[in-house]
């Protein structure tokens, strides 16, 4: 009877202890739904690059802090997929990591690059291979080069590392390369950071990952890449992917219907992404905001 | 209170009483039933959803394409969904685990049982469950940063992350099942078996080796069922170390297991490719409802033996 009445007085404790949260919770949200600036409604449905998902989960979430009424969704289907919807109109934006081809442009599209995410070529730092050509990691890649004697460095096997399939990395390092389906891989790891690892870890390595994780890495270093034979190496930094200069880079695209203004919660959300100020939040995610140009 | 109330409910009749604690048992047998229908439904649960979603990735490739081809490119554009070299690279270092931590499970266990001293055999105990007890994931790490370019300069290869550095780390993680199971079939062999070897005159480790062995020889094969079991299923680890590239297995080359093969493009895969990955799910799961049935099987055998 005893513990009964316990039991029974322990129960009612804890519900005190979950009703107070809720109703601290509820306390909570208030303020936070009358916010200080914006107080626009409305959604914006965004649909497309896969490759873009980091970004755009990092954007949406900062931009609702700032417009807690505005709904955006994302839609991660594909860059071309997005491209189709946003011309057909099923949806605000169309994300692209790519840029839009001049069919797209005069199909009635305006392209509005927000970043730009740069892949860098990393080597172990034993090697002495400096600087390589476009063609030449393209060959490395598919197994035409397999001795980095083949490009001026020491007697020694290459081991490719690369990402496994479906990694937004790897399409872009792909696709920019022409290697499409044709890469010979060592290793195909799952993150970017084991990639980093087994490069750092293994003399004979070349590897790539995107711009930001190799910055703050000491353990590899990265090779410059000419574009072509004739042309000057460009080291892989933020600067060289702003401006174009290095190869290796792709752009992220809003892309929208021409001539058709946008909603007032679309163009808020684009506000958003092209505010100098919130460059950091592209960062974050592992690329290059085009503001920072 | 309770000193008070328990006299006066004894004097009463008894039937209410009675009625409640039947009712008592009752509701705590359903709730021990329904305890232990959550496991059978969710076995249940897994291997209808495997059938359902990994049957038609088989029926719109094929099944002899699907299992028998020796090329996967679950991206490309002109995509290929075969599965041989996964399957093989599963069997291949499966068995190669096998015959590297057998010997040396099976040595141990004898080792245990019947040859080393109380306070010794202590020691090597904890730390087997102690190696029963690391995450697969520092299997992996540990694999990556010191087997890798350990196998790599051994072997003078470019990159040392292959099945070699797989089946070694495989080995070592079977060891402690194939050690734990092996000792309790041991220790399960009538001393009476040994003694009478020993009245015989043959050595300590001749009756070991011919008395104690063959008699607990059902109990060892469950060991080795298990071990083959555990390596089967094993992902992190060797996704870690084995290189995951679809390639036939060999040796020194960076290969793909079933396991990996799920894990490593299950995070991006969409359409057909994901449903292929729940074919292999559906492969494996097969494998390792083999391995329990041959399990359970000998393990009958081992129980009716002692």
């Amino acid at each position: 009877m005893k513990k009964t009445l316990a039991m029974l007085l322990s129960l009612a404790l804890c519900a005190g202890l979950f009703a107070g949260c809720s109703g601290g919770n509820a306390q909570g949200t208030t303020p936070a739904e009358n916010p200080s600036g914006g107080g626009l409604t409305g959604s914006v449905a965004t649909n497309g690059s896969t490759s873009m998902e980091e970004v755009m989960g990092t954007l949406i979430e900062a931009f609702r802090e700032v417009e807690p009424g505005i709904t955006v969704t994302y839609d991660p289907t594909g860059s071309g997929t997005g491209i189709e919807q946003a011309a057909a109109g099923n949806c605000d934006i169309g994300l692209s990591s790519r840029a839009l081809t001049e069919d797209e442009i005069a199909g009635g599209l305006t392209e509005i690059v927000v970043a730009r995410d740069g892949i860098a070529v990393i080597v172990n730092p034993e090697n002495t291979v400096a600087e390589l050509t476009l063609d030449q990691i393209a060959q490395i890649a598919t197994g035409a080069i397999t001795n980095w004697s083949q490009v001026g460095g020491a007697d020694a096997e290459i081991a490719f590392v690369g990402r496994e399939a479906g990694s937004g990395t790897r399409g872009a390092f792909e696709e920019i390369t022409g290697t499409e389906d044709a890469c010979v891989y060592t290793q195909e790891l799952t993150s970017t950071g084991a990639v980093i690892t087994a490069v750092a870890t293994t003399p004979g390595a070349i590897g790539y990952a995107s711009l930001s994780a190799v910055e703050g890495a000491g353990n590899v270093s990265a090779v410059a890449v000419k574009a072509d034979e004739g042309s000057e190496a460009v080291a892989c930094t933020e600067e060289t992917v702003l401006d174009g200069s290095y190869a290796i880079q792709r752009p992220f695209v809003f892309a929208t219907r021409t001539g058709e203004p946008l909603s007032q919660a679309a163009q808020a959300f684009v506000d958003f992404a092209l505010d100098p100020a919130n460059g950091q939040l592209f960062v974050d995610a592992g690329v290059v905001p085009a503001s920072a140009g | 209170m309770s000193s008070q109330s328990s006299p006066a409910q004894a004097a009463r009749p008894g039937v209410k009483k009675k009625g409640f604690r039947e009712r008592l048992e009752l509701l705590m047998n359903a709730i021990f039933f329904l305890c232990g229908a959550v496991a059978v439904a969710f076995v249940l649960f897994i291997s209808i959803y495997l059938i359902v979603s990994g049957l038609p990735a088989i029926r719109e490739i094929g099944l002899i394409d699907f299992l028998f081809g020796e090329r996967w490119a679950s991206t490309a554009k002109d995509p290929a969904f075969g599965i041989l070299p996964f399957i093989l690279t599963s069997v291949y270092g499966t068995a190669g685990a096998i015959v590297v931590g057998v010997p040396v499970g099976f040595m141990t266990a004898m080792f245990l049982s019947k040859i080393s001293g109380k306070k010794t055999a202590g020691v090597i105990r904890t730390a087997v469950d102690l190696l029963a007890g690391i995450p697969s994931v520092v299997y992996g790490l540990i694999g990556m940063t010191v087997l890798v370019p350990a196998v790599r300069v051994a072997f003078d290869l470019a990159s040392g992350a292959c099945l070699l550095a797989a089946i070694v780390v495989l080995a070592v993680m079977i060891l402690p099942s194939i050690i734990s199971v092996s000792e309790t079939a041991l220790n399960a062999v009538p001393k009476e078996y040994e003694e009478a070897s020993l009245a015989l005159g043959a050595t300590e480790i001749e009756t070991y080796f011919r008395v104690s062995a063959p008699a607990a020889s059902s109990g060892i094969a469950a060991a080795v069922v298990l071990g083959i079991g555990r390596a089967i299923g094993e992902a992190m680890a060797i996704m870690m170390v084995a290189g995951n590239v679809a390639n036939m297995p060999s040796l020194f080359a960076s290969v793909r297991f079933l396991t990996t093969a799920i894990a490593s493009e299950m995070s991006y895969s969409s359409g057909l490719q994901r449903q292929a990955l729940f074919s292999i799910a559906l492969v494996l799961f097969l494998f390792i409802m083999i391995i329990n049935v041959a399990l359970n099987v000998l393990l009958k055998k081992s129980r009716k033996e002692g």
